[in-house]
């Protein structure tokens, strides 16, 4: 093992080019540790995020050599075999300065597929007792882990040549919603994520499922959106005469 | 872009064909093993085919599943892939619809009459 490590990171907006730095090698180093490194020995005018360093916050995802990782949580030695990095801003969002993205339209996203909750009960009403074996339940919990790091939406390449798709991490926000049987907001919901920049557009490649650091499969909670869409659409639900 | 309720609608449709479709190319691919056996020929097709309702149906039914299903898919691929408007997508995918029906029941009927001038 080299003693070094040679880093292309990229340094501009969305016009620039990739700077070589040379960082010294670590044990258990990550890639998050090796850009703290550049930023705060080589280049102070370097730009990225981060904030927990533990995959908590979900702040840190960049395209590490080509693929949209988590750097606080992604070993130098595991991606960086032949000694060499390459670190980008995420795919899909606009670069704000080196290697911080515009985070905005992400999360907007998640507002237009109807991904808050909507109240049915007041202080005043009791609990809903929902069994932890609930079908529904379960439904929910499976995607309810997302942190919103935006691996998925850098991962996905409908998002990249459909701008108005609302994304994996969206999508499955809703879906999590949609078997929350607290929540009163399905039909608004179901008529905000459906069509050709909802649900519909999604083909099951599942690049969010392969990049996904906390193992979600946002391709399933899509296509139980698809069902229930498709329901709501035979019930005469999504309205909106074209 | 097309309403949501469309494009449910259309999505709905897409699958419902295809599940036909399963089918119907199972049992077409399985007709296809079966009659080469003793070699292929056309006389052999139209004594088969010929006069006899139960292939009819099933031939009008898979034309019925292709006409649904590959227009709605042409026009998903026109909408992803090209700069086209939804009213001239939805125009392709009529017409589409609309040749594979002709030309589709054109075949099944001739077969259907064949036997006849043989």
């Amino acid at each position: 093992m080299s003693n070094t490590i040679q880093v292309s990171v990229w340094r501009g907006a969305e016009e620039g080019e990739f700077q070589t730095f040379e960082v010294p090698r670590q044990p258990s180093q990550t890639v998050l540790d090796v850009i703290t490194y550049i930023q705060r020995n080589i280049d102070p005018t370097l730009s990225y995020r981060f904030a927990c360093r533990v995959g908590v916050c979900g702040s840190c995802a960049m395209t590490v050599n080509g693929r949209p990782r988590w750097t606080c949580r992604t070993h130098v030695d595991k991606v960086a075999g032949d000694g060499t990095l390459e670190v980008a801003p995420l795919r899909n969002l606009q670069v704000v300065k080196d290697l911080a993205c515009e985070m905005t339209e992400f999360f907007d996203k998640m507002n237009r597929a109807e991904g808050k909750f909507h109240p049915t009960k007041t202080r005043d009403d009791d609990f809903d007792f929902i069994k932890p074996d609930d079908k529904k339940r379960k439904q929910a919990s499976a995607g309810i882990e997302c942190i919103g790091c935006g691996v998925c939406y850098a991962a996905c390449d409908i998002v990249d040549w459909n701008k108005d798709y609302l994304g994996p991490a969206a999508l499955n926000r809703a879906w999590t919603l949609v078997n929350d049987e607290r929540d009163g907001g399905n039909d608004v919901r179901l008529a905000a994520v459906a069509g050709d920049a909802g649900c519909h557009a999604c083909h099951s490649q599942q690049g969010c499922v392969e990049h996904c650091p906390k193992h979600l499969s946002p391709t399933h909670s899509i296509a139980g959106l698809k069902r229930e869409t498709a329901k709501a659409a035979l019930k005469g639900l999504l309205g909106g005469d074209d | 872009m097309a309403s949501a309720r469309v494009e449910t609608k259309l999505w709905v449709w897409q699958r419902l064909s295809a599940a036909v479709l399963g089918l119907c190319v199972l049992i077409h691919l399985g007709m296809i093993i079966y009659a080469v056996q003793d070699g292929l020929s056309a006389a052999e097709i139209i004594t088969r085919v010929s006069g006899n309702v139960l292939w009819f149906v099933f031939y009008a039914v898979f034309i019925v599943a292709v006409a649904v299903h590959a227009p709605i898919g042409v026009r998903t691929i026109l909408n992803e892939m090209t700069n086209l408007s939804q009213k001239m997508t939805h125009m392709i995918m009529a017409v589409l619809c609309l040749i594979i029906l002709v030309m589709g029941f054109r075949a099944i009927i001739g077969l259907y009459q064949a036997g006849a001038s043989l």
